[in-house]
């Protein structure tokens, strides 16, 4: 909101191009349209670390080819919910479903041949290979029992060409020698590459300089631009406002509200990330019924002592009206 | 490759680009880490040759070297594998003898000196190898035993079980077929058959580690073993694998041993494993896993065998060699050290000299642009 960045040009041209489906999935908050279901359903996802309630109670959608932003203070429950989702850790409540079928996302793997990808910064990239060997790894194209290392240099440069990601000098260099942004934009790469649709990232824009943000959110775009879902944790609400078409607020493992961005301000985001609730967002029609889901959620939890924020606890859980 | 000075970047880059592409940096690493270790290499047959030019210097002893380093030579292909990895495998000298001993015994009781015999035997070798290779890769991924203490447990376990076979008496029931032609035949001129199928099995060791899947994934596990698993690859199957090839030619250097000493050499094995580990991590294979090349391996291995025997020709006791060989290893490491922690911290230990700024001016970047 303080930049108009290129990010913020191109948005507009995007969503406006996939409006249709959206629509359907986000204004209609009873009966979702049968003929299409979301990309991904979260039906009453709860994740206990012993006494510890990460989260409890959540349904979220993540329609075809939006940007939903997740976002709240620290020890919400937002990394939880993402490592959820990409088969790191199992829920104990509540079912996922993957395009309307219910799916057990058992380990990375069987999240990655979903189509569900995480981009970390870290963990996932091998530092002594290259960019070609890294978004290739796991599934290299073979020739007579070898690598066939043209055709992945061929299809890795398009791919990131594609993407507009133009910063790297040269595909063969190891990974390691890259800066955090041109990482982000391997790994995002490479969960293109693998046929993707759904990426996750967790704050993907943490360490970075303004430069390598603004690459990082232009990658976010052009994922959405070509109908990929994006799943995106981050603080900065700036860098939110830019880039989502959704957002999603996490306040002590609830989902305190699901929004277009739209409807939203930033006082109101951090009215919700801080209080767990806003006085503004009950008036919005559609979407934020489940900022219904945090009064809803009330009584079956006297466990809350274990949450995270010790002095907001009472407050929280007292509070349904 | 080239595209570093025609694309003119739309975002500007926050940090000034390097002056020369990376790609040419790497080649040019690579070339220089083969160049130094082979610049050791030849200061040292110089040394040698300068003090005994008449004898260091023939074709009969460069033949001697050269078959006394095609039985480290095979090690050190398994051995690369390990320690790309991040492993070590203290075992093969072990497992060598062990191998030795039962193809021994198996050659003995089938009792003939043609090809048939040979043959089983050098299947017996590579069994039992693959056999230890097994027990160290099952304990090392599964049980997720130190590499280091696994292999050294199999290091006592299978040296004692070949004593207990052979109440600690070398075995010599070597086929003279095999002795003859494979122990001491030429396969042209002074070309010895030893050599040539070490030269075979480094080939296949260089084309599996640069060209296939099955390399690639040993550097990706040997750089970053949890990108491995979230990519798909199947980490703990492939050190099983990793291990058990080490051990399979672990196996087959059994057999060759029997080939060249005629004998099970029981007890003159003790240090082969410090040899092979030497040569491979001189010749610049680094002991955290995810970098490293056989051929460097190879030349690595010539430095001990070719300490050996000069030290012999010059007349200077050759335990001297385990001395040199064992001062060289720990400064290798220490220089890797070095270059490890300078990409680490992003500062340039520029003192480690020329050669290695190199490498460390790669790495620094790194933590330098974010
Ligand atoms: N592996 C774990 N074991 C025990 N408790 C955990 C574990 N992971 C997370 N938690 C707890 O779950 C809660 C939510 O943590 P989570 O990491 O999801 O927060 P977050 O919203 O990502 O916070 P941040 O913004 O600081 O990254 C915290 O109270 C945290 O202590
Ligand atoms: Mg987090």
């Amino acid at each position: 909101m303080t930049t108009p960045s290129a990010a913020d040009g191109a948005r507009p041209a995007s969503s406006g191009g996939r409006a249709p489906s959206p629509a359907a999935t986000t204004t209609n908050p009873a009966g979702r349209p049968a003929q299409e279901p979301p990309l991904l359903e979260l039906r009453g996802v709860g994740k206990n670390f012993g006494p510890v309630r990460a989260l409890s109670d959540i349904d979220l959608t993540i329609p075809v080819g939006q940007v939903t932003a997740l976002v709240g203070d620290n020890g919400a429950g937002k990394s939880t919910l993402i490592k959820t989702v990409s088969g790191i850790w199992q829920p104990d409540h509540g079912e996922i479903l993957w395009r309307g079928r219910p799916v057990h996302l058992h380990s990375p793997k069987a999240a990655t041949d979903l189509g569900i990808a995480t981009v970390y910064q870290d963990l996932a990239l091998c530092d002594n290979l290259d960019i070609v060997q890294n978004m290739f790894l796991g599934r290299e194209e073979m020739k007579y029992f070898q690598l066939d290392e043209i055709s992945m240099e061929l299809a890795a440069k398009q791919t990131l060409a594609d993407l507009s990601v133009v910063t790297v000098r040269s595909i063969r260099q190891p990974v390691g020698s890259l800066s955090g942004g041109q990482r982000q934009a391997v790994a995002v790469a490479k969960a293109v590459m693998q046929q993707a649709q759904l990426v996750i990232m967790d704050e993907p824009t943490a360490a970075l300089g303004v430069t390598q943000t603004r690459v990082v959110l232009e990658l976010i775009d052009q994922l959405s631009s070509r109908g990929i879902a994006v799943l995106v944790i981050s603080h900065n609400l700036n860098d939110v406002v830019n880039v989502a078409d959704r957002v999603a607020v996490l306040y002590l493992g609830r989902l305190a509200a699901v929004a277009p961005i739209k409807d939203l301000d930033t006082g109101t985001i951090v009215e919700l990330m801080t209080t767990g609730r806003s006085s503004r967002v009950a008036a919005t029609p559609g979407e934020p019924a489940h900022a219904t889901s945090q009064p809803g959620a009330g009584p079956g939890t006297p466990t809350a002592g274990g949450t995270p924020g010790n002095g907001t606890v009472g407050h929280h859980t007292g509070e349904a009206p | 490759m080239t595209g570093q000075t025609t694309v003119p970047s739309p975002v500007p880059t926050e940090e000034a680009p390097s002056d020369e592409s990376p790609t040419g940096r790497l080649a040019r690493l690579a070339r220089l880490q083969a160049l130094q270790i082979i610049i050791v290499l030849a200061v040292i047959v110089v040394i040698f040759a300068f003090l005994k030019p008449s004898s260091f210097l023939t074709v009969f002893n460069i033949r001697g070297i050269v078959q006394n380093t095609a039985i480290l030579a095979v090690l050190a292909v398994g051995m690369t594998f390990v320690i790309i990895t991040g492993g070590i495998d203290l075992s093969v000298g072990s497992v060598l003898v062990f191998s030795g001993v039962v193809a021994d015994k198996a050659m003995g009781a089938m009792g003939g000196q043609g090809w048939g015999v040979a043959i089983v035997g050098a299947l017996v070798a590579i069994g039992c190898g693959l056999g230890w290779g097994l027990v160290n890769g099952f304990l090392v991924a599964r049980a997720k035993v130190p590499p280091l203490i696994v292999t050294l447990g199999t290091l006592g376990m299978a040296l004692g079980l070949a004593e207990v076979i052979t109440g600690g008496v070398d075995l010599r029931n070597v086929p003279t077929v095999m002795v003859n032609s494979v122990g001491f035949g030429n396969i042209v001129w002074q070309v010895p058959t030893l050599a040539v199928i070490a030269a075979v099995v480094v080939v296949i060791g260089i084309v599996i580690l640069h060209r296939t899947r099955f390399g690639l994934h040993t550097f990706a596990i040997g750089s970053n073993p949890e990108a491995g698993r979230r990519s798909g690859l199947n980490v703990n199957g492939h050190l099983i694998m990793i291990y058990a090839l080490s051990g399979l030619l672990a196996g087959f250097a059994g057999w060759l041993n029997l080939a060249f000493f005629q004998s099970t050499t029981i007890g003159g094995q003790s240090s082969t494993n410090l040899s092979v580990i030497a040569g491979v991590v001189i010749g610049g294979t680094s002991l955290f896993g995810g970098y490293g090349s056989i051929l460097g391996s190879i030349i690595g291995v010539f430095i001990p065998a070719t300490l050996q025997n000069g030290f012999v020709i010059i007349g200077v006791q050759p335990f001297w060699q385990q001395v040199v060989v064992g001062t060289v290893l720990i400064a290798a490491v220490y220089v890797d050290q070095q270059r490890r922690s300078a990409a680490l911290r992003g500062g340039g230990k520029r003192k480690m000299g020329d050669l290695l700024s190199h490498w460390v001016s790669g790495r620094q970047a790194v933590p330098a642009r974010e």
